[in-house]
């Protein structure tokens, strides 16, 4: 079976630049990491190609320097990667980066799962797995904390607020997955050793089918940030000092007085 | 829209000719040629082994704003009922209108609800005040599925082009939504805190964005509905009106029959796990030393009558499950009182606290970002104040 799994370059600090015109984050000269999220869906892939076979090929959208998610995805397990690399791409929200993911996944040939962690630690939203799924035109599951190979399908156990939902798919189909009982492994140094020199394929936006730019990046994309600022704090507050025993005390002395004790 | 052949992918093996009901593919040159007669089905896309066919969007325009008004509400259901989450939408619907249901305002309130039996549900949303509500009723909506139930959702918004979209960013929702508006093609913004009107129908949806210290207001300016989620336990709830609001059956299509999702089986989860409802919360963050020190503070919150939660990163340890997580990624919670040990504050965190009526934050760093918002800010070594909090005799009655 062929496992294709969306990975994302995440800033592995929380402090980054803005751009005041655009409101897209500026990315440039910020420490890089893998979407720890991402790390799950590897593992999540490798766990399925143990049990049925197959390759698990790893997609990312980037700058060039996105390679290194890749390579990292290459040092854990992954058999192929490419990076969708192109400036037209850049700035690009929701929906420009799963049209773009798309149209790269649609170069890839056929595929019979697509994984994606359940969100970045940078943007947070969550939504550009089933979005993705929109396009490619399978169905999805998100929250997926258990998965195992079925005939023709995947058997995936779904985790929603007050229920657990045990469902079927059939391939083609995408999910997201949970943590659940997924331990991403670590990158091997004797694969590393071996790996340096696998090519990592750069599709850009003359390969892509779709040649309209007005899809891609910052100008495919609906949505704008208009500004940021910091959160605000609340209004009245007090700050309370002392020995531990003294701050335990009234700290108890207050609760009482709400009702809680 | 339109239907491409990517020549690199394609075998030549002719199946796409047999299979379009329209006869719009025809071999040339060895390879699949589109002709006119392509009504863009999509048949041919999803039965290639090869992902030869491929589908390229229509260019994007600026939407008539002026064709899209009025606010719809998604109407997820919870053992039958609407969730909890639907009414703070409408309330905030009201709000965003300019009102509350009587007087009328101008700019209508629409309610859509996809289930096996949609009656109970359609009618608490009339009683929230909602003009319309719009029901898909048919077996295949009996448990959630995306696919089908994003079908029905870009139906409803279709038949009623409303301006606004809200639904609760609850997992079903964060599922649904953005595979719903990518249908549509048009922009969504995630687990929204707080929503505005500007410039007559501008929203300004704003959300903690990125793990630092930011709110992020967000515009959808050229294209229509402007489609958010929106955080469960921010908005205030809707109040209840006497009902004036029609329900309207609408035609469940054969599209949305077709799921490729089997549900297999639905457990009920215990209760417990859920703190989003819980009165008092006890939550342990990075200043926790280690795991055992968790159970500690779960001894805390057991003795409280409460639950106990965790910060990301507690999570990201493996130390807590995610239901048990407060955040972004997580839940929104609205306790009676939180008492925070070793939290420092990330943006998510107190975006997603701070409808907590009264907040202790116990540290050692004054300086740290949870004061901020922390009703009471103790400065001490939750190692010394926990303990004393266990000790006591008030404690244990």
């Amino acid at each position: 079976m062929k496992i294709i799994v969306c990975i994302k370059q995440v800033p592995s600090v929380s402090q980054v630049g803005i751009d005041e015109e655009t409101g897209v984050l500026l990315r440039d000269g910020v420490q890089t990491k893998l979407n720890p999220y991402d790390l799950l869906a590897l593992e999540a892939a490798f766990l399925l190609r143990e049990r049925h076979g197959g390759e698990v090929v790893a997609v990312t959208m980037g700058p060039p320097q996105a390679e290194q998610a890749i390579r990292e995805a290459y040092y854990m397990g992954a058999d192929r990667g490419y990076v969708f690399s192109d400036a037209r791409f850049a700035g690009a929200d929701v929906l420009a980066t799963s049209y773009t993911l798309s149209q790269g996944i649609r170069l890839l040939g056929a595929f019979d799962l697509v994984i994606c962690g359940k969100q970045t630690t940078d943007g947070d939203t969550a939504q550009v797995g089933p979005a993705v799924a929109e396009y490619l035109g399978i169905p999805h599951v998100a929250w997926v904390e258990h998965m195992e190979g079925a005939d023709g399908g995947i058997r995936v156990r779904q985790d929603l607020p007050d229920t657990c939902e045990t469902v079927f798919m059939k391939y083609p189909c995408l999910i997201t997955v949970e943590r659940g009982a997924l331990v991403p492994r670590l990158p091997s140094w004797r694969r590393m050793k071996g790996l340096r020199e696998r090519p990592v394929e750069i599709f850009s936006f003359v390969d892509f089918m779709d040649g309209d730019e007005g899809k891609y990046g910052l100008s495919g994309s609906p949505t704008r940030v208009i500004r940021m600022f910091p959160p605000k704090s609340s209004d009245s507050r007090e700050t309370w000092t002392g020995s531990g025993a003294e701050l335990a005390e009234r700290m108890k002395s207050k609760l009482q007085e709400m009702k809680v004790l | 829209m339109g239907i491409t052949v990517n020549n690199k992918n394609c075998d030549k093996c002719g199946e796409c000719v047999r299979l379009c009901p329209f006869a719009a593919i025809e071999m040339v040159g060895g390879f699949p040629v589109i002709n006119a007669a392509c009504k863009v089905c999509g048949i041919c896309i999803k039965e290639c082994g090869q992902s030869a066919l491929i589908l390229i969007d229509d260019v994007r325009g600026e939407a008539d704003k002026g064709a899209w008004s009025g606010i719809l509400v998604y109407g997820e259901m919870a053992g039958g009922r609407l969730h909890p989450v639907v009414r703070e939408l409408v309330g905030k619907a009201h709000e965003l209108a300019g009102g509350t249901a009587s007087p009328k305002s101008n700019t209508e309130i629409y309610g859509v609800v996809m289930g096996e039996d949609t009656a109970a549900a359609a009618n608490e949303f009339l009683s929230y005040g909602v003009d319309r509500v719009l029901t898909y009723e048919h077996e295949i909506f009996g448990c959630f599925r995306a696919d089908s139930f994003s079908v029905a959702f870009a139906d409803a918004i279709e038949h009623l082009r409303p301006s606004i979209v809200l639904t609760g960013a609850t997992s079903i929702g964060r599922s649904l939504a953005p595979r719903t508006s990518t249908r549509l093609r048009t922009g969504l913004t995630a687990d929204c805190t707080a929503l505005e009107i500007k410039d007559g129908t501008d929203l300004v949806q704003i959300r903690p964005a990125f793990g630092g210290n930011i709110m992020a207001e967000i515009v959808t300016p050229r294209s229509r509905p402007q489609f958010a989620t929106v955080r469960y336990k921010v908005m205030d709830e809707a109040p209840l009106v006497e009902p004036h609001g029609s329900i309207v059956p609408m035609k469940v299509t054969d599209a949305m029959k077709k799921s490729g999702i089997d549900v297999i089986s639905v457990e009920k989860k215990p209760p417990s796990e859920n703190i989003s409802e819980a009165e008092v919360l006890v939550v342990g963050g990075k200043g926790l030393k280690s795991r055992a020190d968790l159970e500690t503070l779960k001894k805390l919150a057991d003795r409280l009558g409460g639950q106990y939660a965790v910060t990301r990163p507690l999570v990201e340890a493996g130390w807590a499950p995610q239901s048990r997580q407060i955040g972004l990624s997580g839940r929104t919670v609205k306790p009676k009182v939180l008492l925070a040990f070793g939290v420092s504050g990330a943006v998510q965190f107190t975006a997603a606290i701070k409808g907590s009526e009264r907040i202790f934050a116990v540290n050692t760093d004054p300086g740290a970002p949870i004061m901020d918002i922390a009703h009471y800010g103790v400065i001490g070594d939750l190692y010394e104040i926990i303990p004393g909090l266990l000790e006591s005799g008030l404690l244990e009655q």
